[in-house]
């Protein structure tokens, strides 16, 4: 995870390849659980911790300098955004006279997709998947990038 | 506010500005300003004595606290009336003294001020007071101002341990009074002492009366100092001597008398009160004349002789409550209290004058020493008169008041020894005896007091101050006022039997008036040839005796003890407290952090082990429980076989992937549980956890590094079986007396509503995003606050080596 100035850097060619195609598989796959959450197992819960798992597996592949060149996403004001979308849903149902955190759905003709379920429990979601990923990020990367 | 309430309270509104007169007239003796305030309130009293003197009483009330019972209310009747007056009148006397006595130039004169008129006001608060509480908070008043004042020269190291001593043991007495009070209180429904005396038949009743009684005695005692509880008056000596004139002669001691007094109605009658009372008062009687006679300071003779005085009053006190017993027909029992209540006044004069009389001898040789003193009977012959007046009475000699009362106290416990009731029968001749031998030893200190002083040869080498000579007169008006009323309440003891002795006893025993009657009081001199005048002349004679013989005993060893014994149990009792509390403190807070575990779990152990055998919650039901399938058994004991092992590996590596191959057990029982999300959850969060446990390992110190055996320890096995026994015996209760109790789980509503009002079938997904969406939104919060803490922990480290 941290580069030892001791040693020799090693090629890891492998790694490095198949970081890149699995990367891809894992963040799909995480976009699904997130999607899926209402009517599937899933949600922003586990669909953010893959996502983490997915941007974790980048950083042990390559080293701290390629990802936050490729990946330039301040994790911590990730996780005050998701508090601010998830909050913003339930205050949102609040201007409308109902109580806080009120979720509504309805079922909507759309263009491609054809009738689809849209509900606000969606944001609220999101909100999660957002702090899921900044959180674990943070933390880990935080302690890693730790020289002390 | 009552004219009369301002008055109570006037001492504190002066004491305000004291601070003020003092810095802004500064050529000005403060003490002039504060004589103004007695006097007044002494003319103003005085104003009472028809009122009292014809039975009346006067009572105004001003609400403080109306919703819990406590109001402001005064009352004066001739028991109030007569402290009001001594308090006032020799408050004011006090004050004059202390005018000369304390010098303008080099005391902190609005200390001492404020003090005094802060006891002052707080005496007259206890005395008038008919509320109990608020009688209370005076009383912890006065007990403050009295060390206060006893401390006033702070820097002395004899002074604060004084205060401090006089503070635990009357603010003790006064919190179990307070209790005391609040089991009345309970009994009764009111803290009014006039309503209380009204309705006495709900106290006499009750099993609380004995605890109540007690309970208040105890304040009552330590505040008047009898016997244990006296140790703190001899020391509180190293107050300056105004105080001691006032606070420790004249008036606060003999608050617990009032207290006693004043609530003669309400306990008196009954044997444990006779009991208690008299028989404290003869022992702090004759305890108190004894050790007397072994001090060789003034002032500590004059603490002693107050302690052995006040016993005798409370003893009175005690004879006389027999008088209720009896009912009218015995009038020799309320002689007791007419002997209490006119003694309680001779001593407040000439106690007062003696006190005085020490402190200008103090000031005018620099010494209060016996030993060093003698011959001033021609250098300060008016201080020799005053004395010599004061000690005449003390020792009861005719024709002065102290003779009057202690003949009446003779005739009290003569009488007491022929009672039938109480099994005095037994006991009874104790009373004549003790009292017969502690008035030899007054008579035998009184001597002390007067030839080593007054007579001998005078021995200036042993003084330190150069030229002895007579006090200034502003210092001798005081003690001259009340050495003159001695001898006029000695020779014309009548004047204050109708208009303050006889409606203090009607306070003291209403009970026994028949409306419009008054008791009978009449005080004389000569009884003709009776028991009482012959113990007298018996303890003049054996008194001389024993001073004539003064030489020889003064070489027995008791007599250079001049420490009471039982201070013993108060310092060994204090500095036991204290290293007691140090010793638990330092069984019990080790520091570390394993130990508290470990009281923790016991605790929790014993609490809930204690709760589920009381009410017998052990329960084990088998009858609702489901198959268990072959592959179950297998993830269980693979299960138990991880956690078993942990605590034998000796590899911190290994523990952290047996506690992830744990995790990765628990998400496959989710599996095997139908719990997708659960699992999917479970597998993602030990995963990062684990990465989390490496990266940990990383940092630690390099020094630490080394591998470590996992020690055995009985106790901590112990306990650690205890809490896993107690769990799951719970666990298997619980399961049990839920099944019994058979009640829809809310699982039903969830089932049935996911689709029709969230549109959503995975259930689990809308209960964390829309049911119950608050627990999700906080946990997230949460989890926010732990990276935002790891942050601040890792990034925001002190440069440098400075602590926070």
């Amino acid at each position: 995870m941290k580069p030892n100035q001791n040693q020799i850097k090693t090629n890891d060619l492998m790694l490095n390849t198949v970081t890149r195609f699995v990367t891809f598989l894992i963040l799909s796959f995480s976009v699904y659980l997130f999607f899926a959450g209402h009517n599937d197992p899933g949600g922003g819960f586990i669909g953010g911790l893959m996502t983490a798992s997915a941007f974790l597996l980048m950083y042990l592949g390559f080293d701290m300098k390629t990802i936050k060149k490729a990946l330039p996403i301040n994790f911590a004001s990730m996780i005050a955004i998701g508090l601010l979308i998830a909050i913003g849903t339930g205050v949102t149902s609040m201007l409308f006279g109902y109580p806080f955190l009120t979720q509504f759905f309805e079922y909507y003709q759309l263009p491609i997709l054809g009738e689809t379920e849209l509900t606000t429990a969606l944001p609220f979601d999101l909100g999660i998947y957002l702090v899921v990923v900044g959180v674990a990020l943070t933390i880990i990367l935080t302690i890693a990038e730790d020289d002390e | 506010m009552t004219l009369l309430h301002w008055a109570t309270i006037s001492p504190f509104l002066l004491a305000i500005l004291i601070p003020f007169l003092y810095k802004y007239l500064r050529s000005i003796h403060t003490g002039w300003f504060v004589l103004i305030l007695p006097v007044v309130l002494f003319v103003y009293f005085i104003n009472f004595l028809p009122i009292t003197s014809n039975g009346d009483v006067v009572k105004e009330v001003v609400p403080w606290v109306p919703s819990l019972g406590i109001n402001f209310t005064v009352y004066v009747d001739g028991l109030s009336l007569l402290f009001l007056l001594l308090i006032t009148g020799i408050g004011a006397l006090v004050v004059l003294y202390s005018i000369y006595y304390l010098s303008k130039k080099t005391e902190k004169l609005n200390n001492f001020y404020v003090y005094l008129l802060m006891f002052m006001g707080a005496m007259l608060g206890v005395v008038l007071s008919d509320n109990l509480i608020v009688l209370y908070v005076f009383w912890e008043v006065t007990s403050l101002a009295s060390s206060l004042l006893i401390s006033y020269w702070f820097h002395r190291e004899k002074s604060t341990y004084g205060a401090q001593k006089s503070m635990l043991i009357t603010v003790m007495g006064g919190l179990s009074m307070l209790g005391g009070f609040c089991l009345v209180y309970v009994m009764a429904g009111t803290f009014s002492i006039r309503e209380l005396i009204a309705n006495v038949d709900l106290l006499t009743g009750s099993t609380l009366f004995i605890p109540a009684m007690l309970l208040i005695l105890l304040g009552a005692f330590t505040k008047s100092a009898q016997f244990p509880f006296h140790i703190w008056l001899p020391d509180a000596m190293e107050a300056p001597t105004p105080v001691s004139a006032y606070l420790h002669s004249a008036t606060m001691v003999k608050a617990g008398i009032y207290l006693v007094a004043r609530l003669t109605p309400v306990f008196g009658g009954v044997p444990e009160w006779f009991w208690i009372l008299s028989g404290f008062g003869i022992i702090t009687l004759f305890w108190g004349s004894l050790s007397a006679v072994r001090q060789k300071d003034l002032k500590a003779i004059l603490a002693f002789s107050t302690i052995s005085q006040l016993g005798l009053i409370m003893c009175l006190l005690g004879l006389g409550s027999a008088s209720m017993y009896f009912g009218m027909g015995e009038d020799y029992f309320t002689l007791a209290i007419l002997a209490a209540v006119f003694h309680l006044i001779n001593h407040a004069t000439f106690k007062g004058s003696l006190f005085m009389t020490a402190g200008i001898i103090d000031h005018e040789t620099g010494t209060r020493d016996i030993r060093k003193l003698g011959g001033l009977m021609t250098i300060m012959p008016v201080t020799f008169t005053v004395s010599l007046i004061g000690i005449a009475s003390m020792a009861g000699l005719p024709p002065f008041n102290g003779f009057l009362s202690k003949e009446m106290f003779f005739t009290g416990v003569l009488r007491a020894s022929e009672l039938s009731i109480f099994s005095m029968e037994t006991w009874g001749l104790l009373f004549p005896i003790l009292a017969w031998i502690a008035s030899i030893f007054t008579f035998v200190y009184c001597m002390i007091m007067f030839f080593k002083t007054f007579t001998g040869k005078f021995q200036p080498e042993k003084l330190e101050v150069d030229h002895v000579h007579e006090a200034p007169i502003g210092m001798l008006i005081s003690p001259i006022v009340l050495g003159s009323l001695v001898v006029v309440f000695g020779f014309f003891p009548n004047i204050l039997a109708y208009t303050l002795i006889q409606p203090a006893m009607a306070a003291i025993l209403p009970s026994l008036l028949p409306d419009g009657e008054v008791f009978h009081v009449d005080i004389y001199h000569w009884h003709g040839f009776n028991a009482e005048l012959f113990m007298t002349f018996g303890v003049i004679i054996f008194g001389t005796v024993i001073y004539l013989l003064m030489k020889k005993w003064t070489k027995l060893s008791i007599y250079m003890r001049e420490r009471d014994p039982l201070n013993w149990f108060y310092d060994n009792g204090v500095s036991g407290t204290i290293s007691g509390s140090q010793a638990i403190t330092r069984i019990q807070m080790t520091g570390l952090l394993r130990d508290y575990f470990a009281y923790m779990t016991v605790f929790i152990i014993l609490l809930c082990g204690y709760t589920m055998i009381k009410y017998d919650a052990f329960a084990i039901e088998t009858t609702n429980l489901t198959g268990i399938d072959p592959f179950m058994w297998v993830l269980t004991l693979v299960f138990i076989a991880a956690t078993v092992s942990i605590p034998f590996i000796h590899h911190r590596m290994t523990i952290v992937i047996v506690v992830g191959v744990l995790g990765f057990l628990l998400a496959l029982l989710f599996v095997v549980f139908r719990a997708p999300d659960l699992a999917l959850t479970q597998l993602l969060v030990e995963t990062v956890t684990v990465v989390l446990f490496m990266l940990a390992f990383y940092h630690l110190p390099e020094l630490r590094k080394e591998k470590f055996t996992p020690r055995f320890n009985i106790v901590n096995l112990l306990i650690a079986l205890g809490v896993g026994g107690l769990v799951t015996s719970i666990a298997f209760s619980s399961f049990a007396l839920g099944s019994e109790a058979n009640l829809p789980t809310i699982a039903e509503f969830f089932i049935e509503n996911s689709k029709e009002l969230a549109g959503g079938y995975n259930m689990v997904n809308v209960i964390l995003v829309d049911f119950r969406g608050l627990d999700t939104l906080l946990e997230v919060l949460v989890l926010g606050i732990a990276a935002l803490g790891v942050i601040a922990l890792v990034k925001l480290r002190m440069t440098g080596r400075e602590d926070v």
